[in-house]
């Protein structure tokens, strides 16, 4: 099994499915010579042709609504966010053409919007934003955000293959930094599906993307402490996969959600709700959520790390809700 | 339209060699449908039995009409709200607008949404948003697919002054012009975006001047000549048919209702209006075709009694339907 990096994982998923199936086709700025501001697209081009690797104009909207056209048109589109940041400029497209054609006219809108969000490398307000909230936040619309290389390849190949439009985040951070094996060819991870990264027993930290490696770290200090923690990794927010992790907040009776994106309204709200709603029984202490500080995301690093939630945020959590 | 002239007459046609009597006759049926059905539904608003908005699309008939027509069955429309002729133009059966217009149950859109919304894949029609301009883009990807999968067809879409003034309106033409798209984006210039007249929407004499920003051919037409606009689309869709790319038409009328029925539109000048009452296009159309032998008055009577009735009968009888039944709020939501 090859090793690949996130970005590589991503790079695969997609060389699968056009290979596999030739509606596949890419459309974003700067990916086709160029192989986009990542590289997550290098040498399609070669392979594919520019029909199928398309260069847009700076122009989310015509990049949403074209991918969502083309679906309307038999096509399975994959629209790439040069920054998920820029994805505001196609909003409209998303949340009223995309995530109502389903329910309206009962037609598939197989699209998947893709591309890289995530704080932590001084990238600024407009480059460095956590988007997802806004789109599990509108029925229609599936939202992914893996974490580990494998599932990133898995979920992006369900994600082509699901007949609604899917937004699939990938943090910026990862994309070079985490290498793991990855299995070659077909590999595919249903949306909807969280997965326990690590198991435990005293308590459980509920999270996705990048700060499910923070998660790790935390646990694993913890672990030092003589305290048994369990991480589970949501991969998907919508679809939400509320058994597994009801089922692992039954089992240690403490919760921590954490995300990388802002507190108020964030994804973590959902989770806890849902937790005090349906697993109030087995909670031995309140829930608790680390998140970031809301607030644009800063450039200066000693702005951006004290905005950020960090590992010693979430440790020195972990340790009440532990000894509450 | 800045330049009211006093014309004691009504405008003759200019009559175009593309179309045959018989291809006359269908345009002045299909205008008629669109005309009488909102006619009828003003009316049951009025009652106060209709359900929803009424956006009437009365002045705008010969866009519609005059631009369908030319499609083949295999190319696609996406229409606004005001292209109701389209509709039957496609072959939309009444009754199918009707169950769509009123959220009754048997509708295409199970009522989730109403007025002329939906999309019927088989005609290869696809509804408009009330966010207008949203569509221009997805149509423009729906040409994309086209070229991508070698099929030589054509998509139309229509858009109104108002809507021209969206970001989505530059995207999606732009980006049709960059890749040579199979598309015909129609801008249908009615002179009010709800109560702002056009002297507060743009600053440029002609929408279609925009055209050569974009590197595409652009014209303006007058929208209440039906033969024109037939003639003008066929040039643009046979020119997207062989590749050459997309084309953009402003076609001149005006909206002779208000914005909505509850809107009394009393901000558009009498005069403004008695101007345009004289271009109505049904009326220029119906003379020319009485004047060439076409049809006669009293065949063209009999032809809009027949449609009346249809068009109250089918409305009524949809008026009777239920709602959808309450489950169907929660299916759906994803396929």
């Amino acid at each position: 099994m090859p090793t690949m990096t996130l970005l590589q994982a991503i790079s695969d998923a997609l060389r699968y499915e056009m290979r596999r199936d030739e509606r596949v086709f890419l459309l974003g700025e700067d990916i086709a010579e160029f192989g986009g501001a990542f590289k997550v697209t290098k040498g399609f081009v070669e392979e594919f042709g520019k029909q199928r690797v398309i260069n847009t104009p700076i122009s989310e909207a015509a990049i949403i609504g074209g991918a969502i056209g083309a679906a309307l048109n038999g096509l399975i589109p994959v629209a790439e966010m040069q920054f998920m940041d820029f994805i505001t400029n196609g909003f409209n497209q998303l949340v009223n053409v995309a995530a109502t054609t389903a329910y309206r006219w009962g037609l598939p809108v197989p699209i998947v919007v893709r591309g890289p969000v995530g704080g932590g490398m001084s990238a600024g307000p407009f480059h460095s934003r956590s988007a997802e909230a806004w789109f599990a936040h509108t029925p229609g619309l599936k939202v992914v955000f893996p974490a580990f290389p494998a599932d990133a390849k898995g979920l992006l190949i369900a994600a082509i293959r699901d007949p609604n439009p899917v937004l699939f985040f990938e943090h910026k951070g990862l994309y070079r930094k985490i290498r793991e094996d990855v299995p070659e060819g077909e590999h595919f991870v249903p949306l909807g599906k969280a997965r326990i990264v690590r198991p435990g027993t005293d308590l459980s930290i509920i999270t996705y993307g990048r700060m499910v490696h923070i998660a790790l770290e935390v646990a694993a200090r913890l672990e030092d402490e003589g305290a048994s923690v369990e991480v589970v990794d949501i991969r998907t927010l919508v679809p939400f996969d509320e058994a597994t992790v009801f089922d692992s907040v039954q089992r240690t009776n403490r919760v921590v959600i954490t995300h990388e994106a802002t507190l108020t309204a964030g994804f973590g709200a959902e989770i806890a709700a849902r937790t005090a709603d349906k697993a109030f029984e087995y909670l031995d202490a309140p829930i608790r959520r680390v998140a970031a500080f809301d607030a644009p995301v800063p450039m200066a690093p000693s702005l951006e790390q004290a905005m950020l939630p960090s590992a010693e945020k979430l440790l020195d959590t972990c340790r009440q809700v532990l000894e509450y | 339209m800045a330049d009211v002239v006093e014309t004691a007459e009504i405008p003759a046609i200019t009559p175009t060699k593309l179309l045959n009597d018989q291809q006359r006759v269908a345009l002045l049926r299909w205008m008629l449908h669109a005309r009488i059905f909102d006619e009828v539904t003003i009316r049951l608003y009025r009652q106060g039995k209709m359900f929803g908005s009424v956006f009437a699309q009365i002045g705008h008939e010969a866009i519609s009409v005059g631009s369908a027509a030319v499609l083949q069955p295999e190319d696609a429309i996406f229409p606004m709200h005001r292209d109701l002729g389209a509709h039957f133009v496609r072959g939309v059966p009444l009754r199918t607008i009707a169950l769509n217009h009123l959220a009754r149950q048997g509708s295409m859109m199970r009522g989730t949404d109403g007025t002329g919304h939906y999309a019927d894949p088989q005609r290869k029609l696809y509804g408009n948003i009330s966010h207008l301009g949203a569509m221009i883009p997805v149509a423009v990807g729906y040409a994309l697919a086209a070229q991508l999968k070698g099929e030589p067809i054509v998509v139309l879409n229509y858009i109104g002054e108002g809507g021209a003034q969206t970001g989505e309106f530059h995207e999606g033409l732009n980006f049709a012009a960059v890749r040579k798209a199979p598309f015909v984006l129609i801008i249908e210039n009615n002179q009010y975006a709800y109560s702002t007249p056009t002297t507060e929407e743009y600053a440029c004499k002609k929408l279609s001047d925009r055209a050569i920003g974009y590197g595409i051919p652009g014209e303006t037409i007058d929208g209440t000549d039906v033969e024109r606009v037939y003639e003008a689309t066929f040039y643009a869709v046979e020119r997207a048919r062989n590749g050459e790319g997309p084309s953009l038409i402003e076609a001149i009328c005006m909206r002779m209702r208000g914005h909505a029925e509850h809107d009394n539109a009393s901000y558009v000048p009498r005069e403004l209006l008695e101007y345009w009452k004289k271009r109505d296009p049904l009326l220029r159309y119906q003379r020319f075709l009485v004047e060439n032998g076409i049809l006669s008055e009293a065949e063209i009577q009999q032809m809009r009694h027949e449609i009346e009735a249809e068009t109250v009968r089918v409305l009524d009888e949809v008026l009777q339907l239920p709602f959808p039944p309450a489950e169907e709020a929660f299916k759906n939501v994803f396929l």
